[in-house]
């Protein structure tokens, strides 16, 4: 059975300037232990069908689907004390600006000390000792120091593993990375690539890894959806997406690549896609 | 050999952190002794992580700071901006596009009114000039006339970067300094706005300083590389000769760490 399903999910947002669908008609599902990645440009609706997911959309936002399925449990219908019990506990996420999504006002122990408090029943000494194992799991070098660290101490790849600590905290089953990595160097995205990818083959949980970045997906994907204008593109494993993919708009994607640039000039969308 | 458009000899800037009211005050060298030319249509990519120094180094190669010590040259001509002050002229060889399209245009400013300022404060040309030369550019950069009277708010990301470019090349500069034109940008658009500048290069005999921490662009789009780490050059080469053979730890370690998005290296990852 898979994790996670989704079927004929559609957002739609009422504007001043009539109804704006986000997402038009979305279908896919996860299964345990994989890794999905989710691909298109800003606006193509892949971080608001995870919004919708989570309930973390605004109240203007219309949500209708014909399945909202995680582990057999139907999203729809939760009430929001249900949703805040699994959210953060069994599914979990982790944005693109760590430095933002920390809050400046507590240290980095009281942010991981609250997700464990919430979500467990553990002890006050035992939550600390979690909390050290969970800061040196991903990778802070002397835990015990930073645990009284600020956010504004530390740098953004130390926030965004500080970040996916406190996410992978009470071992979730779905950790969604919504561009963990697009506001880091190159060199520490391939650290934190590393420790997501190592995290979910020791945890066996299912990532969705929402991304615009080629070279993200080509490295961590089994398998990538790509969206484009809130409408499901295509589908496939990660291979057969790179060897040859079917949609117009992923071949335009794929050859808008500076790498892959074989004239003068990139080939843009609109060779390939009338809009 | 013709004369090189910039040229930077021992550029060095330091940065004064003052102590607190207990702590010491200390001296950041954000660049050590910079050293590099640019001829004439020529692209010279700068690469680096953050903090390295890149944008103090575009901030002083487009006269916004002055340098801490060393010369900077522009068509040979030696330019101090500490001691004299900066001319109309000089004002007009080199001009910058920043990051983020979003920050760098005024939202109460229209666009035609965005472009003709650099006009109006470093030009002698009239109203109706003025308008004309804006009408041209806005088609120039793949925009139209009836875009003059809009406000930035009305645009994509990708249409700003046009205008943002626009505005820089409305005084017909030597030299352009692109500061991470593109990384703000979906991949699709970043396509078209890396078409734009190579067709504008072309057509204008432009110089271009590209700063960018994004191999796969730099790689497109650069005749040579310079790559910086802690404020210092530690490789500038040709880019066949950088991309095929990098020499330095810190070169080899980026280009290691750049995600590649080519079948081999899923199917060498899925093998494992």
């Amino acid at each position: 059975m898979s994790l996670l399903e989704i079927e004929n999910l559609r957002v739609e947002f009422d504007t001043s300037s009539g109804v704006f669908r986000a997402l038009d008609g979305v279908s896919y599902s996860v299964d345990p232990g994989e890794v999905l990645a989710i691909v298109g440009e800003s606006g193509s609706g892949k971080s608001v069908a995870m919004l919708a997911l989570m309930g973390l959309l605004p109240k203007t936002a219309k949500v209708s689907a014909d399945k909202l399925l995680f582990n057999g449990q139907d999203l729809k219908t939760l009430n929001p004390k249900q949703r805040r019990k699994l959210i953060g506990s069994e599914i979990a996420m982790i944005f693109q600006e760590p430095i933002a999504s920390l809050n400046p006002c507590f240290n980095v122990g009281f942010q991981l000390n609250e997700a464990l408090k919430t979500h467990t029943d553990l002890g006050k000494a035992a939550r600390r000792d979690r909390c050290l194992e969970l800061l040196n799991d991903v990778g802070i070098p002397d835990p015990k120091s930073r645990l009284k660290s600020y956010p504004h101490q530390m740098s953004g790849g130390q926030c965004q593993r500080v970040m996916i600590a406190m996410a992978i905290a009470c071992s979730p089953k779905l950790l969604i990375a919504d561009e963990p990595t697009t506001a880091l160097d190159v060199t520490i995205q391939r650290q934190i690539l590393e420790l997501l990818m190592n995290l979910q083959q020791q945890t066996k949980m299912a990532l969705i890894m929402i991304t615009h970045d080629m070279g993200v997906v080509a490295q961590t994907a089994d398998r990538v959806i790509v969206q484009y204008k809130g409408k499901l593109m295509e589908e496939a494993p990660v291979l057969d997406l790179f060897e040859s993919p079917k949609n117009p708009y992923t071949k335009a994607l794929l050859s808008a690549l500076p790498e892959n640039a074989t004239g003068d000039r990139l080939p843009t969308v609109a060779d390939f896609v009338q809009a | 050999m013709t004369q090189p458009v910039l040229k930077a000899e021992n550029i060095t800037r330091d940065y004064h952190v003052k102590g607190g009211l207990w702590g010491k005050s200390k001296t950041v060298n954000a660049l050590k002794g910079i050293n590099f030319e640019v001829h004439e249509g020529k692209t010279l990519a700068i690469v680096g992580e953050s903090g390295c120094g890149k944008s103090t180094l575009a901030r002083i190669l487009t006269l916004i700071d002055p340098a801490t010590s060393g010369d900077l040259k522009i068509d040979g001509q030696s330019i101090n901006i500490a001691k004299t002050k900066l001319t109309p002229e000089l004002r007009q060889k080199v001009q910058i596009v920043f990051q983020n399209p979003y920050g760098s245009l005024n939202p109460r400013q229209k666009i035609g009114k965005v472009l003709e300022e650099p006009l109006l404060l470093n030009t002698k040309k009239t109203a109706g000039e003025r308008k004309k030369l804006a009408d041209e550019m806005l088609v120039k950069v793949g925009l139209g006339p009836e875009h003059y009277h809009r406000y930035p708010h009305m645009f994509s990301g990708g249409q700003r970067q046009r205008i943002a470019i626009a505005r820089a090349l409305m005084l017909t500069p030597r030299l352009l300094v692109l500061d991470e034109p593109v990384s703000a940008l979906d991949l699709s658009v970043q396509a078209q706005i890396l078409n734009l500048l190579a067709d504008l290069q072309e057509e204008l005999n432009l110089t271009y300083v590209f700063i960018s921490h994004d191999l796969s662009v730099v790689k497109y789009i650069a005749d040579e590389v310079l790559v910086m780490y802690f404020g210092e050059v530690v490789e500038h080469r040709s880019r066949d000769e950088i991309f095929a053979n990098p020499q330095h730890e810190y070169t080899q370690t980026l280009f290691a760490a750049t995600p590649r998005a080519d079948v081999e290296s899923i199917r060498e990852r899925l093998s494992n």
